[in-house]
């Protein structure tokens, strides 16, 4: 595999605020990665570090194998959808959709033809006078038809419908898989997107706290319910994520378990479920806790 | 979207992949020697990422329960369907057997009578 995106040590302060603190990671070609995190979390910013629209404070990114700062020809290999996109006041959407080849090379008109009718976007009304998922869906389409090598897509469905966000994982997979690219995707509907991705990064207050494939992040956490007493004697030697009481009934959300655990757990009375990504990115960003170690290698096994 | 795999497993996408199209070749769905769904077919049938999907069929590649014809596509191997269950015999052992034995010996059931529940079951 070789990396598409590199940054090292990268960060990013506004006056106090430091909104990327010392970011260091890397994109893999190729692949579809969730950039997840809280609101105000650092994920914009450190898109538009990603795709020269910041300068970084400190560290260095590159991308393609060149920095991209006031660099054009790495430029045009990348597309930046944003949730809060901005277009000329009397612009509608054919104007957009017209002048997208001259900033893509790669654009498919026939594709974006088909993704409008996908969406039903009204191609001669301003886009002032658009709803708000109608513009996302403006967004998404140039996003998909400009086939970018490198492809960051930053929430990008404000408004749009259940039905409009199916048809877009859709035609993501299926474009991505006819023509495999590297996409970046920030969103906080994790648990849609989450068999869609095949790396995440976890972002919270300006650091990287997650790096990982999807797969080994599933079932990386567990929750076990039971009576208060017994659930307190398993967590005691265990790091916790996350408790919860009701009555003398517990729940607690720890690491991973391995077979002599989940004896361990089962002759105390306890139930195991297992955390879906979703729960275990909230359990890892509310609060100070720490992730959860990674499952050791031959201990995973079967609920 | 998480329909297809709940997150009651959790085991990794992939496995849970190659488990499904093991299941299809026991059943007979998948027959020997007849080709299976490409790796994006799967993907955007079961909607996860391509390489997910490409994992799952490249496990049961390297236990030779896949073959790849180059250019054409993945094969059902011959002798797949028996050699899984063989395999799924032995995992039946222990993944059933053992816990309904164990289960019977807590509620007191005898070996006997344990067999006698079974056979009634059989003839259902």
């Amino acid at each position: 595999m070789t990396s598409v995106i590199e940054a090292t040590s990268l960060t990013k302060r506004f006056g106090a605020v430091t909104a990327v603190d010392s970011a260091t990671f890397s994109i893999e070609k190729n692949t579809i990665t969730g950039l997840l995190g809280r609101n105000g979390a650092g994920k914009t910013t450190l898109m538009q570090l990603l795709t020269a629209q910041q300068y970084a404070t400190s560290g260095t990114v590159e991308v393609l194998g060149a920095t991209p700062v006031e660099n054009a020809a790495t430029l045009q290999q990348i597309s930046f959808i944003k949730e809060s996109q901005r277009y000329p006041d009397d612009f509608q959407p054919r104007h957009v959709f017209a002048s997208a080849p001259w900033f893509f090379p790669n654009w498919d008109a026939a594709f974006a033809e088909r993704l409008i009718a996908d969406f039903r976007v009204p191609l001669k009304r301003r886009i002032k006078k658009l709803s708000r998922g109608q513009v996302s869906a403006v967004g998404v389409i140039v996003g998909l038809a400009s086939r970018a090598p490198i492809t960051f897509f930053d929430e990008p469905y404000l408004g749009l419908d259940a039905v409009a966000r199916q048809v877009f994982y859709d035609r993501l997979l299926e474009d991505y898989a006819e023509y495999p690219r590297t996409v970046v995707l920030s969103t906080h509907l994790i648990d849609e997107v989450s068999n869609l991705l095949e790396h995440v990064i976890v972002i919270d207050d300006g650091r990287i706290i997650v790096d990982e494939d999807a797969d080994s992040l599933r079932g990386r956490a567990t929750t076990i319910a039971g009576p208060a007493s017994a659930v307190e004697r398993f967590v005691a030697s265990r790091e916790v994520l996350h408790t919860e009481r009701l009555g003398g009934l517990a729940t607690a959300t720890i690491g991973a378990l391995g077979e002599a655990d989940r004896a361990e757990a089962a002759t105390l009375g306890l139930e195991l479920a297992p955390v879906s990504l979703q729960q275990l990115i909230i359990r890892l960003t509310t609060g100070e806790s720490t992730p959860p170690a990674a499952v050791p290698a031959g201990t995973e096994q079967r609920a | 979207m998480d329909t297809m795999f709940p997150s009651s497993d959790p085991r990794p996408i992939f496995v849970q992949i190659a488990e499904r199209i093991e299941n299809d070749i026991i059943s007979g769905a998948l027959g020997e020697e007849t080709q299976v769904p490409s790796t994006n077919e799967f993907a955007s049938f079961y909607r996860i990422n391509p390489a997910t999907a490409g994992k799952g069929v490249n496990l049961l590649v390297d236990t030779g329960i896949l073959y790849k014809k180059r250019g054409i596509g993945m094969f059902v191997a011959e002798g797949a369907q028996s050699r899984l269950k063989t395999d799924r015999r032995e995992q039946f052992q222990h993944e059933f057997v053992r816990p309904l034995v164990e289960e019977a010996a807590k509620l007191g059931i005898t070996a006997a009578q344990l067999r006698e529940m079974i056979d009634k079951e059989g003839t259902k």
